[in-house]
């Protein structure tokens, strides 16, 4: 017998939440710009091999007569204006910048819904088997969550290599913890609430009663923790990878892209640190937007 | 009345403290280093940065001038009969802490080389030819040397004099690296001595007060290692420094314009080249070839050659700071001979038909590994080559990384294909073809940087008969057959020749080298 | 109160412990542990000298304590492929340069953002309290090389006011170099700490408003307005002590945060500190330098949240009072 079935009551009142959470959601004009920024460069990133004039990865096609050009130059071809100049190797920029997003936003998506799955799995479990086991995997996350990030992140990529799939394990390794404590603070207040206690009494699997009824409760929460990390993760690569120990140099992200102008800034070819780093810092500024105000609306006693 | 008295007089005075002062006080030098110095040890490691900082504090018996021609220095004057060599030593010279120079310290020096433990790349190969050392008297040193050695000076030139009365130690090197590196043991006979080194922050020298040569022109001399290129040119803008090596290719334009500095640039005798795995297995990196390794076939090699545009390369990536090399010396130099003077164009048309010729028509998949930092726009370089070479169907993957990493890679053959670079540093070109292109075998000190498994006895025989030749211009001769032989054959694929520049304020003058070593005591000021 | 600060106290030694072990696991377990601590150039009966301190015949259990006795009596953590030397002298002679840019760095992050953080909890709707907040947003989003890379821009390319890079120049102070002496020290240090302030101002912005909000109703405060206290008075010392709290925890525990994150300021300005010598080792593969550094982190970390709980402790009067009952 499944315990979930909807009344119409159950309905008409889940509908009228989400219109409740859209309502607090568009009070708040710089969450939306942030979200309408958001999904233009989703858009951007999706729709890239066919908006951009070039595809930047394939070296073939770069000729290094085209390299440094300012902003607005065609190229000595004549098939393409360079709207944001090209960069050392020959690359338009606004291309680069489209592809590097895609990379970008996919390292972050990925690793954040991993460490959704892990942390969310480890936290649910923790709390509702409490006592020891919860003792011990709460030590774990702790320990963790006090070691700097890009510390983890920079031993691990130094043991594994480059790679943009290293990167991304390395991300999963730093992140799985917050999602771990966020998922056990908010399934524990559940926990003890009476649906929970007429479930076990029930004897139901433990682990229906995590899926269909804990997890759901917990979601929130865990939102807001995933938008915020989306943003800690594309940040978190860009470093990585202006370092040096990131992405590899012929497919560079978004960081790496950067790290190459960096180079250039002082002679005057500022545009290839530039471009790259106003995309970056829109795109986490703008997940930060949301999230910041996400977490508004679902902790509203929590304000740090 | 009398306060005034006392005024006038202690002004007076003030001002005299003052002006004599400013006739005493000499000026300081700052430069900023590209790479700063894996160790102050002499003989640790044979590399740029550490040698210019002991030629500085050290002298040889004989140095290079700036066009890498020997000079005397601790050594007056030399005669050479046979394999014996016999250098009269320079008299009345004293080591910074005021102790005599003699013969005693040179054998000391010498024959602490080999004994130095860990050395990443060793001094041992500039002494590779000495026999015997003897110390006729005090001031006389006789080499013997293994067979006849014209390279000799310009290898003694690398090996500058330590005190044995300084260096001696318990170890079996006498004073150790370790120690070294904190100025103990490091007194010698240059223009300027230690004092101080805060890794990662400055090196400090100051004038040596018993220096034999012309008297220093500074009172102290600052290194500070600014790795990167942006940050070196900011601090030269910033007033905050007097010279600064390599400035980044692409501020030059602007560098030159501006007043309040001066660019000086100098041939230099590093050439950059792209190695091909030449073995027979498919090397790492490599795919697409059935298990074969193309690269062993001359038509091959030929069509990765042409498919490179060099001048584009100068052009774009060094800003003209170098020059197309289809050598592995720039003519004239000794044993560079004018038919592979100027590099050939590119030309993609003809590299896609040797290709197909060859059986590739559809290319094949190669591993470019190159340093990141090492060589100016090593890894910009690399890219550019990776880019040409697929546009003529090569799918190259380029791995870029630390020097230190990528040398150890390079030398287990971990890649298909490699860029590096070679300064011939000895002037001449029997040098760079025995490093690079003569087979590899490092017992004999032969093809010790032939990490390409190229091998080509008769080029071999070549090379090794012109080192034993006395005759300058015989040897030259054999030498411009071998290396047109190993350019006609593409053993190994030159690039380009590094312009080395200086840049520094409008007051300070450096003539530059061209082993590209940054000298303080041949910077002075303009006039 | 003494029993929970030894109980912390060996709770810490457990988690250096455990840290310590997981580094071992990785250098003798996985792999050979003389290829990864012997210099790639080491002579054959050099690599034999190191596998016999490594005492690589005992069982596992004796070379784990010898690693302990080696890390933490010693301090011997091997020598640096690159230069010979020992690594942690290496470490500790660039100590003092993060120091100084962590150290200012917090200070500033405090001074700033404790005023603004109160301002914006007073008047929440404000459109003042309310920009600083969004302020806060970008200063904790941003990234922090791109930050860098911008004042970089603006002040010493465009400008040309303050330098790109470097450290200014040092005296000693004791047994270290610091370069806060002198107004070209500072000038260096400038950009640099306020790259690193900008996050951590934006995070005690945040801290500051929500203790301050959450402060602002009680009791004590509302007792303070009626007897006539000045307003200054009233937020400037009764408030201020009790938000300080949080505070001194928040930035107690970001500081080991930044000493971390130093290595991005470092890399970005060529400051040599610690940061620098880290990426520079891990890039160069000079793994004898990363241990030594990882396990500096480790027990510089844990000490330094245990000082944070002690502190907090002492100055939460709650726990006081219980303690005292």
């Amino acid at each position: 017998m499944d315990i979930a079935l909807e009344s119409p009551a159950v309905r008409a009142k889940r509908e009228s939440m989400l219109r409740v959470f859209a309502e607090q959601f568009l009070s708040s004009k710089l969450a939306v710009l942030g979200l309408i920024l958001l999904v233009l460069f989703l858009c951007l990133a999706i729709l890239a091999p066919w908006i951009a004039p070039q595809n930047p990865f394939d070296i073939g096609t770069l000729k290094i007569m085209d390299s440094k050009l300012p902003p607005g130059s065609a190229s000595s071809s004549g098939a393409m204006t360079h709207w944001l100049g090209t960069d050392g190797q020959a690359r338009d920029v606004f291309s680069a910048i489209l592809y590097g997003l895609r990379i970008s936003l996919v390292v972050g998506l990925v690793s954040v819904s991993l460490a959704f799955a892990i942390g969310a799995t480890v936290g649910l479990v923790s709390a509702y088997f409490g006592g020891r086991t919860d003792a011990l995997l709460m030590r774990i996350v702790d320990i963790q969550l006090s070691f700097p990030a890009i510390l983890v992140a920079l031993v691990l990529l130094a043991v594994l290599g480059k790679g943009v799939d290293k990167v991304i394990y390395a991300l999963v390794a730093v992140q799985w913890a917050y999602f771990a404590r966020a998922a056990r603070g908010a399934a524990i207040v559940e926990r003890n609430k009476e649906y929970v206690q007429a479930a076990r009494c029930m004897s139901l699997s433990w682990q229906r009663i995590l899926w269909r009824h804990l997890f759901p409760n917990c979601i929130p929460p865990l939102m807001v923790i995933a938008t915020i990390d989306l943003a800690h993760a594309i940040a978190l690569e860009a470093t990585l990878s202006f370092l040096g120990v990131g992405v590899p140099v012929t497919e560079p992200s978004l960081g790496m892209l950067i790290s190459n102008g960096f180079e250039f800034m002082m002679s005057g070819a500022y545009w290839i640190a530039f471009f790259p780093g106003i995309a970056l810092a829109l795109v986490v500024v703008a997940i930060n937007l949301v999230g910041d105000h996400l977490r508004d609306i679902f902790n509203p006693r929590n304000e740090i | 009345m009398k306060s005034l008295r006392k005024t006038i007089l202690l002004s007076a005075i003030a001002v005299g403290f003052l002006s004599a002062g400013g006739m005493a006080q000499a000026r300081d030098l700052t430069i900023a280093l590209a790479t700063e110095p894996s160790s102050m040890d002499p003989q640790f490691h044979s590399l740029t940065p550490n040698i210019q900082l002991s030629e500085t504090i050290f002298d040889p018996l004989v140095r290079t001038d700036a066009t890498a021609r020997p000079i005397p220095s601790l050594a007056e004057s030399w005669t050479v009969d046979g394999n014996v060599w016999l250098f009269k030593l320079r008299p009345n010279v004293k080591f910074s802490d005021g102790s005599p120079f003699t013969a005693d310290d040179v054998i000391f020096t010498y024959a602490r080389v080999p004994k130095v433990p860990n050395s990443p790349s060793s001094f041992t190969l500039y002494l590779q030819s000495i026999e015997k050392l003897e110390a006729v008297d005090p001031l006389t040193l006789k080499i013997t040397t293994k067979g006849p050695s014209p390279v000799l000076l310009a290898n003694l030139s690398i090996v500058p004099i330590l005190s044995k009365k300084a260096a001696s130690g318990p170890a079996p090197e006498g004073k150790t690296t370790v120690e070294m590196n904190r100025g103990d043991g490091l007194i010698g006979t240059g223009a300027y001595k230690f004092v101080s080194w805060r890794r990662g922050a400055e090196i400090v020298l100051d004038r040596n007060p018993h220096y034999w040569g012309t008297k220093p022109a500074w009172d102290k001399v600052t290194y500070r290692p600014i790795s990167n290129p942006a940050a070196r040119v900011a601090a030269l803008l910033a007033g905050d420094i007097d010279v600064i090596e390599n400035p980044p290719t692409d501020d030059l334009a602007r560098l030159d314009k501006d007043k309040k500095l001066y660019i000086q640039k100098t041939p230099s005798l590093r050439v950059v080249y792209v190695a091909l795995n030449q073995s027979k297995e498919v090397p790492p990196g490599m795919s697409g070839t059935d298990g074969k390794n193309p690269l062993t076939d001359k038509r091959v090699r030929e069509a990765l050659s042409l498919a490179i545009d060099r001048s584009a390369i100068v052009a774009r990536i060094m800003d003209g700071v170098a020059q197309p090399a289809a050598n592995l010396l720039a003519y004239p130099g000794f044993g560079a001979s004018k038919k592979y003077s100027t590099a050939a164009a590119a030309d993609t048309a003809k590299a896609k038909e040797l290709l197909a010729a060859a059986g590739y028509p559809k290319g094949f998949t190669v591993s470019l590994g190159s340093p990141a930092g090492r060589y100016v726009n090593d890894q910009r370089i690399a890219q550019t080559v990776a880019a040409m070479w697929a546009s003529i169907g090569i799918k190259t993957n380029v791995e870029t990384m630390a020097p230190p990493v990528f040398f150890k890679k390079r030398d287990s053959y971990s890649f298909s294909t490699y860029l590096a670079g070679w300064a011939a540093a000895t002037g001449e070109m029997a040098q760079p073809l025995t490093a690079l292109v003569v087979s590899h075998d490092p017992a004999q000190g032969l093809g010790t940087t032939n990490w390409s498994h190229y091998s080509n006895p008769e080029l071999d025989r070549l090379v090794v008969d012109a080192s034993k030749t006395q005759d300058d211009g015989r040897r030259a001769e054999m030498l411009q057959r071998a290396a047109n032989m190993a350019m006609a054959d593409y053993a190994i694929l030159p690039l380009q020749f590094e312009l080395s520049v200086w840049a520094m304020k409008q007051d300070v003058r450096y003539g530059g080298r061209s082993d590209q070593l940054t000298l303080a005591q041949d910077i002075t000021l303009a006039k | 109160m003494l029993s929970s600060i030894v109980r912390r106290l060996l709770q810490t030694i457990g988690v250096v412990l455990v840290m310590s072990a997981l580094v071992f696991a990785a250098l003798y377990l996985i792999g050979d542990p003389v290829s990864m601590l012997a210099s790639p150039e080491a002579t054959e009966a050099e690599r034999e000298l190191i596998r016999q301190s490594l005492g690589l015949d005992l069982p596992l259990w004796h070379q784990y304590l010898i690693f302990l006795n080696k890390a933490f009596v010693h301090l011997d953590f091997g020598n640096s492929f690159l230069t010979g030397e020992p690594a942690m002298r290496l470490i500790f002679e660039r100590m003092p340069a993060t120091l100084e840019l962590a150290t200012a760095a917090m200070l500033l992050a405090v001074l700033i953002g404790v005023p603004l953080g109160i301002y914006a909890g007073l008047k929440p709707e404000n459109f003042g309290a309310r920009s600083v907040m969004t302020g806060s947003v970008l200063g904790f989003s941003l990234p922090n090389f791109w930050v860098g890379l911008m004042l970089i821009m603006v002040f010493a390319v465009f400008l040309h006011w303050l330098p790109a890079g470097g450290r200014g120049p040092v005296e000693a102070f004791g047994p270290i170099q610091l370069s806060v002496f002198s107004w070209e020290g500072w000038r260096s240090l400038m950009l640099p700490v306020a790259t690193i302030a900008t996050a951590k101002c934006a995070l005690i912005i945040r801290v500051a408003r929500a203790a301050t909000r959450e402060c602002l109703p009680l009791d004590y405060i509302k007792f303070a307005r009626a007897r006539g206290l000045s307003e200054t008075r009233v937020l400037g010392v009764h408030l201020l002590k009790n938000i300080l709290i949080p505070i001194v925890t928040i930035a107690g525990l970001e500081y080991g945060q930044v000493f971390a994150f130093a290595v991005v300021t470092e890399t970005v300005f060529s400051w040599p500190g610690i940061g620098k010598l880290l990426i520079d080792s891990i890039i160069t593969l000079d793994r004898p330098v990363v241990v030594a550094y990882l396990m500096l982190t480790v027990v510089f970390l844990s000490l330094l949240n245990l000082l944070v709980d002690i502190i907090y402790t002492i100055l939460d009067p709650r726990v006081q009072s219980k303690a005292g009952a």
